[in-house]
């Protein structure tokens, strides 16, 4: 709202000022050259004008020189200064000059709002900073092949455009949708390498909760919230598991399959428990969705230690939580260990005796009737070509 | 081999012109022979994509099939199937053997139940095989044969309990400790893969691939062999059928041409997968 306010003080002030001016010139003096579509400056510019159009814009009110003020009779020069927004909008005018689009050489307001003489209102759906409208806005330079391509930027237009929040928004036209500036900010959007920035790693939680409260509220509660705000940057947050534009729908498989690895990253050794069990090698065919992944037992927001009472996979709760896929867990169901170490002989002395077993027998059958076969082979195949060459039949 | 021919005993009294064939499986043993192997081709083929489900192909082929679900579904099928057959199996067993009283099902020449003739047997094989000894004369069973009989038995008890304890876990769990229920997972897919590559390197190879019977044993698919394979492979069954009288009994008919060539597709499409799926277990096995 403050932002609003200060919009319309600048614009109330500039109408006083450009309407007391001695030379204001009318709308209709202008366009009487330039309402001709085809009119072109040296350069080969359009410097045609609609004046229909421009009149039914948020500056219609204002007169040509309100912006073009190095113009004052006619005829005028046939070069003229570039407009300056900031003469009016100068609170935006600075945000943009600390943001990454600083640098834009292209006019760096009309890149984004459109055509000058045609800005609307953010709330008017003809503006080109509409919430449905902004993700074709910046898709127009963060897409394929788009400026963010020159400059080693990844496409995330069509990332985000398949999205759950893409789909909201193109599809059903919420308006509540987080579109681009949702989460990047408008004029002040800086790199997510700056601790400043929305989308800096500590600060995403806190953006993503802007909408998504509750789960935010969880997340800071659990261990991954407060190693994070403990500034150890290694914890997760939104983006790590859900991706920042694709956002994938976590009881998708694709998901289901990407994520597990993901807590893996940190997690090794009992990632690397994990994929000894039947819950990983049925997890990793794809496909399937019903084993459990790491969040199914561990919680995926509100994620604490074992020894905590309300965690899930504390003692207490496990006949619970295993019972959510398992019908009939009892007790001694749970003593199951879904991250048993089959080669620590200390840890699972038990199944470590059991697999040593099992790799001996195995070992032991194998080499004996390898050798077994392989001597059979060799001598039959002898005893054969003697045979032959006496004539003989071809059995031995 | 000269001294083995200079062994067999008298032959039968001649006059038939064609060559002889004789029953060795009943056609309840060929059916049980071809319900195992296509359930453990069945089983192997879904269980190896979930042992080695970081492989390259095991995503693939879970896919190919119809995702996971289908996999395990398929897999479980198979096991239910083969559980019956087994189960049948031990029914007969049970009734030849303890209600009719039926000889030779559990000792004997013709028992599957090893015993001091085939330990000989094994050292005198070994003993051939290096240039050291005769060839031993085999009975209607070889050692061999009965290790793959028993390896069959005992793998399917083990591999069945420990699948079926994964299957029903929880209850299961009322009578097995907990740690248990991680160990199953152990043994049904170490035992299972000792099974794989038992069959389809070891069993195929002694039993179908070997010079002397290339490329395959038919005798599993039509029941009957010729007069001379009998006499060739186990020349003490023959010599005791002949003494005791009872060769006549065994004549059988020579197996039609139709049978033999749907055999022989079947049991090389059989072969076939077997030699694929060990290559495929071997390839993820080592990386």
């Amino acid at each position: 709202m403050k932002r609003l306010g200060s919009e319309i003080v600048a614009a109330l002030f500039c109408l006083i000022v450009f309407a007391c001016a001695p030379v204001s010139r009318a709308q209709t003096d202008c366009l009487a050259c330039h309402s001709d579509a085809t009119l072109q400056d040296a350069q080969g510019h359009s410097v045609g004008v609609d004046g229909q159009k421009f009149n039914a814009s948020v500056h219609g009110a204002l007169g040509c020189n309100a912006c073009h003020a190095d113009i004052t009779s006619y005829p005028h020069p046939d070069k003229v200064a570039p407009v300056e927004c900031k003469t009016c909008h100068a609170d935006q005018a600075d945000q943009l000059k600390t943001s990454v689009h600083a640098d834009g050489k292209d006019h760096p307001c009309t890149s984004c709002h459109g055509d000058a003489h045609q800005i609307f209102p953010k709330a008017d759906s003809r503006s080109a900073v509409y919430p449905l409208n902004v993700p074709k806005t910046c898709g127009q330079c963060h897409s394929n092949n788009g400026m963010a391509g020159k400059h080693g930027l990844p496409s995330v237009y069509p990332n985000y455009i398949d999205s759950i929040h893409g789909f909201a928004l193109s599809k059903e036209g919420l308006l509540v949708a987080a579109n681009c500036q949702s989460c990047h900010g408008s004029h002040k959007i800086l790199s997510r390498t700056d601790p400043r920035s929305s989308t800096f790693k500590a600060n995403i939680p806190k953006t993503c909760g802007t909408c998504h409260a509750k789960i935010d509220d969880d997340y800071e509660n659990g261990v991954h919230g407060k190693a994070i705000a403990a500034g150890k940057m290694a914890a997760p947050v939104c983006t790590d598991c859900h991706t920042a534009h694709a956002i994938l729908q976590p009881t998708e498989s694709a998901f289901r399959m990407q994520s597990t690895p993901i807590c893996g990253n940190c997690h090794k050794d009992k990632f690397s428990t994990y994929r000894d069990t039947f819950h990983s090698q049925l997890g990793s065919l794809g496909g399937y969705v019903e084993t459990a992944r790491c969040w199914d037992c561990h919680g995926a927001h509100h994620v604490l230690p074992t020894a905590d009472p309300d965690s899930p996979v504390n003692k207490a709760n496990l006949v619970k939580t295993c019972g959510k896929c398992h019908a009939g867990a009892n007790a001694s169901f749970v003593q199951y260990q879904p991250h048993a170490n089959a080669r620590d002989r200390k840890l699972n002395p038990a199944l470590y005796f059991v697999r040593l077993f099992m790799n001996l027998l195995l070992a032991s059958v194998l080499t004996f009737f390898l050798i077994h076969t392989i001597l059979w082979l060799i001598r039959q195949r002898y005893n054969q070509l003697r045979n032959r060459a006496n004539g003989g039949q071809k059995n031995v | 081999m000269s001294d083995l021919v200079q062994s067999t005993p008298a032959r039968v009294p001649t006059g038939a012109p064609k060559e002889r064939y004789f029953r060795r499986f009943t056609r309840e043993q060929r059916y049980l022979h071809a319900v195992l192997f296509s359930t453990f081709l069945g089983l192997a083929a879904t269980g190896l994509p979930m042992r080695f489900s970081e492989s390259f192909w095991a995503r693939k082929f879970a896919a190919g099939v119809g995702g996971f679900g289908a996999i395990l579904f398929f897999h479980k099928l198979c096991a239910l199937v083969l559980t019956v057959a087994f189960l049948i199996h031990v029914k007969d067993i049970f009734t030849r053997g303890i209600i009719n009283r039926e000889k030779g099902i559990f000792w004997g020449p013709t028992s599957m139940v090893g015993n001091w003739k085939d330990v000989k047997d094994l050292f005198g094989h070994l003993r051939w095989f290096l240039g050291l000894g005769p060839k031993p004369q085999f009975e209607r069973y070889a050692y061999w044969e009965k290790f793959d009989y028993w390896a069959v038995f005992w793998g399917m008890i083990v591999i069945g309990f420990s699948g079926y304890a994964m299957w029903f876990a929880p209850f299961f769990a009322h009578f097995l400790p907990g740690w248990a229920l991680n160990a199953v997972l152990v043994i049904h897919s170490e035992e299972g893969l000792l099974a794989i590559l038992f069959i389809f390197s070891i069993h195929f190879v002694n039993t179908h691939l070997r010079p002397d019977t290339f490329p395959m044993d038919m005798v599993v698919f039509t029941g009957v062999e010729s007069e001379e394979e009998f006499k060739h492979k186990r020349p003490l069954e023959y010599e005791r059928m002949v003494k005791s009288g009872k060769v006549l009994t065994r004549i059988g008919e020579k197996a039609p041409t139709w049978l033999v060539n749907f055999s022989r597709v079947v049991g090389t499409v059989a072969i076939v997968i077997g030699l694929t799926l060990l290559v495929l277990t071997l390839s993820a096995y080592f990386s």
